[in-house]
C-alpha cells in the first residue's frame, strides 16, 4: 500500500469520548490524508457525527462532554496545545446537515468569516467572495444578486453558499455532516461534483447516511458501529469485498 | 434484518440461472444421444432448442440489470450479480457448441463411423458434469465444487489429445478417413470448449464467493 507514504493531517489516537456516563465514542483511532475524501458511514446513532465534531472542536460547545486521547492535526494536539479554537475551525471549516445562511445578503455571508479574521477593504472582500462562490460552483448562478437576502436561494445554493462562506476563510479541512441529506438529487449531484473539484486543494471528511454517496465520492471509507470503528479501507475495497461480516451486514442492508 | 424483497429477486435469478444450466445440459444430453445413434431428428432438435437457452440468457440479463438499476446491491451482491452476468455468456457458448456438434451430426449422419465412438462419450459425460457443479456451485456458493470443476478440465483437456493424436494417425493410415476424422476433430475441439467455460463459471463462483478472480490454473498453481 503506498498511502503510507503520505503524512496524515488528522490524526486521532485512543479517543474516548463521554456525554455524561455515556460514553459515545470508543477507543477510536483514525489517520486522515491529506487531499482525501474520507466518508463515515453507519447506523444512527453510532458515533460518526460525534467523532466528526471532535475534529474541530465543536463539541466544546455541548455540556458534560469529556475526551480522553488524542487528536493530532499537523502533530499537534488541539485538545492540549490549541488555545484558539476560533483559530482551528477557520482551518477546518464545518458544513452541516441543513443548510444555515445567515439572515443576511449573500455577499455579507461569504464576507463574514474573512471581516471577523480582519479584513475590511473593499476589494480585497470582493474578490474573496467571488472566487469562494467560483470555486463553490453558484458564482454564476448568484453573481447578479451578491445584494439579495441569502434565505432567498434554494436548499442546494443555499448549502453551496455555505460551502462558500467556509471557502472564504480558506481552510485545509472541510468537515460535512450529511451535507445533502436534505437536498434534491441533482442539488446532491452538484455538492458531490463540488467535493471532487474541492479535493485538489482540500482535505474532506464527509458523514453520510446515503452508502452510494460514500461510494461515489470518497477515497477511503470509515464504518461505525456502537461508538467504535469496525473497519477502515480504500472505499473500493470496502464496497467490493469488506474484510469484517458487520461491514458486509451494514452496507448489503442486512444489519441489524 | 433481512431484505426480503431483494433475498427474493435473487432467489428467483438463482431459480433462472439453474433452469439455463439444465437446458444446457438437457442439450448436452441429447448431442450425447444423436452423436452416438446418428440421428438427425434430436441433433435438430438440439439446434431449435438452443433458441431457448439464448432466451433465457437475456432474460437473466435482463433480471440483473433491472436488481442493478433498482437495488444498488453491493459487496457480495453486487459481486453474485456480475458473477451471473458473465455466467450465462458462458453458459450461452455451451449451448451454442452443442448445437454446433449437432449440426456436424447431421453432416456425418450418413455414413458409418469409421470405428465406434469411445473417448468422444467421456468427454461429453465429463464436461456435463463439469457445467452441473459450475451451477451447482454458484448457487450453493460452494468454494469446493467449483475448485472440483477447474480440476476436471485437464481430464477434458488430456482426453481431447488423446482423441487428436488418434484421429491424426487415422488420417495417416488411411486418407479415405480424413473427412469424418476432420468432423470428429471439431467435435472434440467443440467439447474441449465446453470444459474451459465450465471452468470459466467455477472461476466467477470462486470470485462471487472471495472477492478475488483467479482463473483456475492460477488457483492450482499455488
Amino acid at each position: 500500500m503506498h498511502e503510507e507514504n503520505f503524512e496524515p493531517i488528522i490524526s486521532v489516537k485512543a479517543l474516548d469520548l463521554f456525554y455524561g456516563a455515556h460514553q459515545a465514542l470508543r477507543n477510536v483511532s483514525l489517520s486522515v490524508v491529506a487531499k482525501e475524501i474520507t466518508a463515515l458511514i453507519g447506523p444512527s446513532g453510532c458515533g460518526k457525527s460525534t467523532f466528526l465534531k471532535t475534529i474541530n472542536r465543536m463539541n466544546d460547545l455541548v455540556s458534560g462532554v469529556t475526551i480522553k486521547g488524542q487528536v493530532l492535526f499537523h502533530n499537534q494536539d488541539i485538545y492540549v496545545n490549541c488555545c484558539d479554537v476560533v483559530e482551528l475551525r477557520k482551518r477546518i471549516g464545518m458544513v452541516f446537515q441543513k443548510p444555515n445562511p445567515f439572515p443576511m445578503s449573500i455577499f455579507d455571508n461569504i464576507a463574514y468569516g474573512p471581516r471577523v479574521h480582519g479584513i475590511k477593504q473593499k476589494a480585497a472582500l470582493e474578490q474573496i467572495v467571488e472566487a469562494s462562490l467560483r470555486k463553490a460552483a453558484l458564482w454564476d448562478e448568484v453573481k447578479d444578486r451578491l445584494k439579495n437576502n441569502a434565505l432567498g436561494l434554494s436548499g442546494g445554493q443555499q448549502q453551496r453558499l455555505c460551502i462558500a462562506r467556509v471557502l472564504a476563510v480558506e481552510p485545509e479541512v472541510i468537515l460535512m455532516d450529511e451535507p445533502t441529506s436534505a437536498l434534491d438529487p441533482l442539488s446532491t449531484l452538484k455538492i458531490e461534483e463540488l467535493s471532487q473539484e474541492l479535493k485538489e486543494n482540500y482535505t474532506i471528511v464527509i458523514v453520510t447516511h446515503n452508502m452510494q454517496q460514500a461510494g461515489r465520492i470518497s477515497d477511503k471509507t470509515v464504518f461505525f458501529l456502537n461508538g467504535e470503528i469496525v473497519e477502515v479501507g480504500a472505499t473500493e475495497n470496502i464496497f467490493n469485498k469488506p474484510e469484517d461480516q458487520r461491514t458486509e451486514d451494514y452496507i448489503t442492508g442486512r444489519f441489524g | 434484518m433481512p431484505r426480503t424483497y431483494f433475498e427474493k429477486e435473487l432467489d428467483k435469478l438463482k431459480i433462472d440461472m439453474v433452469k439455463m444450466g439444465s437446458l444446457v445440459e438437457e442439450a448436452m444430453g441429447q448431442m450425447r444421444i444423436a452423436l452416438k445413434t446418428q440421428d438427425v431428428q434430436v441433433a435438430e432438435q438440439i439446434i431449435v432448442g438452443d433458441d431457448e437457452v439464448d432466451y433465457m440468457e437475456k432474460k437473466i440479463e435482463k433480471q440483473c440489470l433491472v436488481l442493478l438499476a433498482r437495488q444498488q446491491p453491493l459487496a457480495v451482491d453486487l459481486r453474485s450479480i456480475s458473477a451471473a452476468l458473465k455466467i450465462i455468456t458462458e453458459l450461452e457458448r455451451i449451448g451454442d457448441h452443442a448445437a454446433d456438434i449437432a449440426e456436424i451430426t447431421i453432416q456425418m449422419a450418413g455414413a458409418k463411423y469409421i470405428k465406434p465412438l469411445v473417448d468422444i462419450p467421456v468427454m461429453i459425460d465429463s464436461t456435463m458434469l463439469m457445467v452441473n457443479r459450475s451451477i451447482d456451485a454458484y448457487v450453493r456458493q460452494d468454494v469446493e465444487l467449483a475448485l472440483n470443476v477447474c480440476a476436471s478440465d485437464q481430464e477434458v483437456n488430456d482426453l481431447y489429445m488423446r482423441v487428436l493424436m488418434e484421429l491424426i494417425n487415422s488420417m495417416k493410415r488411411d486418407p479415405r478417413t480424413i473427412d469424418q476424422a476432420m468432423n470428429l476433430i471439431f467435435i472434440s475441439k467443440y467439447l474441449e470448449k465446453m470444459g474451459d467455460h465450465a471452468t470459466n463459471i467455477a472461476e466467477w463462483v470462486m470470485f462471487n464467493v472471495t472477492g478475488v478472480h483467479k482463473s483456475g490454473k492460477q488457483v492450482f498453481a499455488r
